[in-house]
């Protein structure tokens, strides 16, 4: 998949800005980043549904604007809230899905064995009466009932709880080792150590690109996780630290993001002065978030 | 200290299915509370019992010291309530829709004046005071509806999925503000299935099939089940293992 | 199975998960031909009267006799004086008066131009037109009863014949209508309601992104409605004829083909509609407003095209539901046949071609 220079808006609003990346054959690719941060423009464009304004793509060497028709037959597409019909019980569903693609279900039941043994047992309940979880599960076995080379999905995680997750992206990483190459978006930033590479995107613009890990190592400064009893007065006196670069909570600690240096010593000297109690401070890698808090900060600065 | 929730084996019954089974949680005034559980898990019935939406088959609670089941009213009018869908109205301004919501809540006309000005100041929105709520960027609806949601000063604000899919930044000036808050005195009651927002609570429980399985501070949980983050503990705890998973 | 037919069997299954819209379908026709057959008449039952007879002569009271004799009046009022002509009106709910001048007998035989005034409550001015038009009926024929017709001044004697609804019963004229709004609804209503849900859902976007082409979406979308809509029509129809014993003296064959024609009208608007649209909220208001009023007021089902102002019926020309009326009407009622109905047939052959022709192209391949 190869995206060069795409742009798109709708009337004022610009939904992607010369936005260029490339995913390789067999890859987990997560592009990542907020509501309205353009993801499912992108991923519109990228399975045929929309027209680019400016700027060309390649899905599995098509052109999704001019070979439209020859590239539907090989992509599998879920979209955001996992379009099901309701009132179709699950077989009837993915019997549906494999007939409009051309196959059967008897034919590709071995692609989707795997998933859709798990919702078996419910095959007569109608798809409006599943978890998240379940339909999640059938949503994924009807658009992969076709043997697409690549999978396309918006957000299949949103909505759903942390076990149904958790086994969502299992899923996914069997499917990744049979050879399938995945484009998958979520708002989600835990999930990009999930993903193979990442695309972090926010208000159209891709901030960064690349393997989760080196885009952590990426990060430049120095970090601290500072946590104290009184966390709102900690984060307030934090940020008036001269060398504060900015102060942020970060579950039950702090992360302190430093513009130069600062050694532990001084720091604990200042909250202790500030009549901090039950002060802890430690040296931290920085996650996927700091990462993309600091290019949000950039590319805003720009 | 001061209790804002207590509940004793509150339970909910539909039928044959016990949605609810005897939880029994006591939440400090100040105190910011996750309430997590997966899809199904009783979190939305147990959350309606508490904001006097539905009435409890046994066993009591009570809220900002009024019982759920005899003075559902009371309670009402003494929280307050934030949904990740923002009950905000799109096509009326900011300004209106702070108004509006002075109104429902019987705010006096000129305490919702005062009301207005106070919260366009806190929330620096006094420039965008009279744009429709629709044009605003997500982060500033989601901190237009949390001040709306208090706009009667409640003991208790329960919100549910407060920040889903929301930048980082904006994601933490949202906690920011929650904690603030609860500086103030006001209990935070969080409901959410997004465990990451369960790390910024001071305390959290964890519900599974109508029961509490677990229940402290996260990080007195991750270290009493050895757990590196409240994600993989709950995966552990809710683990309604699926046959063919390896 | 071909995509095709698993389409139409999706859709199908649809309709018959959904008992209540279904219910509401095949209910509604039932429903509108009883009320509008039972119901709903024009003809009239024990108007009250009230006679004002200055004369009390012979002549006077007979006529008087014989108008509440008829069964069509009732009297119930006899006044003497002219003022209490408002009184009687307001207090009494009469909707007729009738007034003998003194001296009306002497006049009557002398054919001195022998005056009866009728005086109608003109608030409901089409049931005072028929009012006046029973009165007049009956006082004439007394009057040639009484002098031969060869006695009258004006020799010119109209004999009427009510034609093709001898009884004038008022469900021949409602049956085509009722087909004509039913086959309309279910069409183009309920087509447009069908294709938007699927946008709503999320699921048009799987099947745009799937190999089929447009035209089977479109056309494995509306068949089964297709089918639903020649159900209705059948109930319709048989109710009619039975219940009724409504007459189809055209060719049924014909009648089925036209109907086959209306439907594929009124499917391609649906059509065209939720191509423009994104909620089934808009396409079912819009249907309601641009298809279902108009089929409704300016089809002629209910008040004749004639007779409305110039601007209304040249809008008519535009609604195919005046064209498919007056050829069901023809079918039924008259026995006519395609010589006598092409002209009507060709309109909504023309106008099935450009709407068809209209959907398809604005039917989108893609989300925009």
């Amino acid at each position: 998949m190869s995206i060069h220079h795409i742009s798109k808006s709708y009337g004022p609003v610009q939904a992607l800005n010369d936005v260029s990346f490339e995913v390789s054959k067999g890859e987990l690719f997560g592009l990542i980043g907020p509501d309205g941060a353009g993801k499912t423009t992108l991923i519109r464009i990228l399975t045929t549904l929309l027209l680019p304004d400016s700027g060309e793509a390649r899905v599995i060497g098509l052109d999704p604007v001019k070979e439209f028709r020859a590239l539907r037959k090989h992509v599998g597409y879920m979209p955001g809230r996992f379009s099901l019909y309701q009132d179709l019980t699950v077989e009837e569903n993915l019997n549906f899905f494999a007939t409009i693609f051309g196959t059967s279900v008897r034919e590709n039941y071995h692609l989707i064995k795997d998933i859709y043994s798990q919702i078996e047992p419910f095959k007569d309940r109608k798809a409006g009466n599943l978890s998240g979880g379940m339909k999640q599960k059938l949503a994924l076995s009807c658009a992969m009932i076709h043997e697409p080379e690549v999978l396309i999905l918006d957000e299949p995680t949103t909505g759903v709880d942390a076990v149904s997750r958790k086994e969502f992206w299992e899923m996914l990483h069997r499917l990744k080792d049979r050879g399938i190459t995945i484009l998958v978006s979520t708002p989600y930033m835990d999930e990009a150590s999930l993903c193979d590479r990442v695309a972090l995107i926010q208000n159209g613009h891709i901030l960064n690109v690349g393997a989760p890990a080196d885009l952590v190592k990426s990060y430049s400064r120095h970090l601290w996780a500072v946590k104290a009893s009184h966390t709102l007065r900690l984060i307030e006196d934090l940020r008036k630290h001269p060398a504060a670069y900015s102060a942020f909570p970060f579950g039950d600690s702090v992360h302190l993001a430093l513009k130069g240096e600062l050694a532990e010593g001084e720091l604990l000297d200042y909250l202790s002065k500030k009549e901090h109690r039950e002060i802890e401070i430690k040296a931290v890698e920085a996650n996927i978030e700091d990462v993309f808090m600091e290019l949000m900060a950039k590319k805003q600065a720009v | 200290m001061n209790l804002a929730i207590t509940t004793e084996s509150l339970t909910k019954k539909f039928g044959a299915f016990t949605a609810v089974d005897a939880i029994s949680l006591e939440v400090a005034q100040g105190e910011i509370f996750g309430f997590l559980g997966a899809n199904g898990a009783g979190k939305t019935t147990a959350m309606r019992m508490l904001t006097g939406l539905s009435r409890p088959t046994s066993g009591r609670a009570s809220v900002a010291g009024f019982d759920v089941s005899r003075q559902p009213e009371q309670i009402k009018r003494n929280i307050g309530y934030m949904s990740q869908k923002f009950s905000l109205y799109e096509d009326l301004t900011v300004k209106e829709n702070i108004r509006f919501y002075g109104g429902i809540y019987g705010l006096s006309l000129k305490n919702i004046g005062i009301k207005t000005e106070q919260l366009l100041e806190e929330l620096d929105l006094r420039e965008v005071s009279k744009t429709p709520v629709k044009s605003l960027p997500l982060g500033w609806k989601q901190k237009l509806a949390f001040s709306i949601s208090q706009v009667h000063d409640p003991a208790i604000v329960f919100l549910d999925e407060p920040t889903g899919g929301v930048d980082p930044i904006t994601r933490r000036h949202f906690w920011e503000l929650i904690y603030r808050a609860a500086d103030k005195g006001r209990t935070v009651f969080v409901t959410t299935h997004y465990m990451d927002e369960a790390e910024y609570c001071d305390r959290i429980s964890i519900m599974v099939d109508g029961k509490i399985a677990a229940m402290g501070s996260p990080s007195a949980l991750k270290k009493e089940h050895q757990a590196p983050s409240i994600n993989e503990l709950f995966v552990r705890l809710a683990r309604v293992t699926t046959a063919g998973l390896g | 199975m071909s995509p095709f037919f698993a389409f139409v069997k999706k859709e199908t299954l649809h309709i018959l998960r959904d008992p209540r819209t279904l219910v509401i379908l095949l209910g509604m026709p039932i429903a509108q031909v009883i009320l509008f057959g039972f119901a709903i008449t024009n003809e009239l039952n024990d108007v009250r009267v009230a006679i004002f007879d200055s004369a009390k002569d012979p002549v006077s009271m007979e006529i008087s006799d014989r108008l509440t004799s008829s069964g069509f009046f009732q009297l119930s009022a006899e006044t003497g004086k002219e003022e209490d002509l408002e009184g009687v009106f307001q207090h009494e709910r009469v909707k007729l008066v009738v007034v003998f001048p003194p001296g009306f007998q002497e006049r009557f035989y002398r054919n001195d131009n022998p005056q009866i005034q009728l005086i109608a409550d003109a608030t409901d001015p089409n049931t005072a037109t028929t009012i006046v038009a029973y009165a007049s009926a009956i006082i004439r024929q007394y009057e040639e009863e009484k002098k031969g017709s060869a006695a009258l001044p004006y020799a010119i004697k109209t004999e009427v014949r009510m034609r093709y609804n001898e009884e004038l019963k008022s469900v021949f004229l409602f049956v085509p209508g009722v087909i004509t709004i039913i086959l309309m609804l279910v069409s183009a209503m309920m087509t447009s309601i069908a294709l938007t849900r699927e946008k709503e859902l999320g699921t048009m976007e799987v099947l745009l992104v799937s190999p089929l082409r447009p035209l089977v979406i479109v056309v494995g979308k509306v068949v089964p409605y297709i089918a639903l809509g020649l159900i209705i029509m059948g109930i319709i129809l048989g109710l009619a004829t039975t219940v009724f014993q409504m007459p189809i003296r055209g060719s049924l064959g014909l009648l089925v083909a036209e109907c086959l024609l209306f439907v594929s009208t009124s499917l391609s608007l649906g059509i065209l509609i939720s191509s423009r649209v994104k909620t089934q909220m808009v396409a079912l208001l819009i249907s309601l407003m641009a298809l279902m009023l108009p089929t409704i007021l300016l089809s002629g089902f209910i008040f004749p095209v004639e007779n409305m102002p110039w601007l209304l019926q040249i809008i008519s020309h535009i609604v195919p539901a005046r064209w498919f009326i007056v050829i069901v009407k023809g079918i039924m009622l008259k026995g006519a046949g395609l010589e006598v109905l092409w002209e009507e047939t060709l309109i909504l052959v023309f106008m099935t071609i450009v709407l068809i022709g209209a959907s398809i192209r604005s039917f989108k391949l893609r989300l925009e």
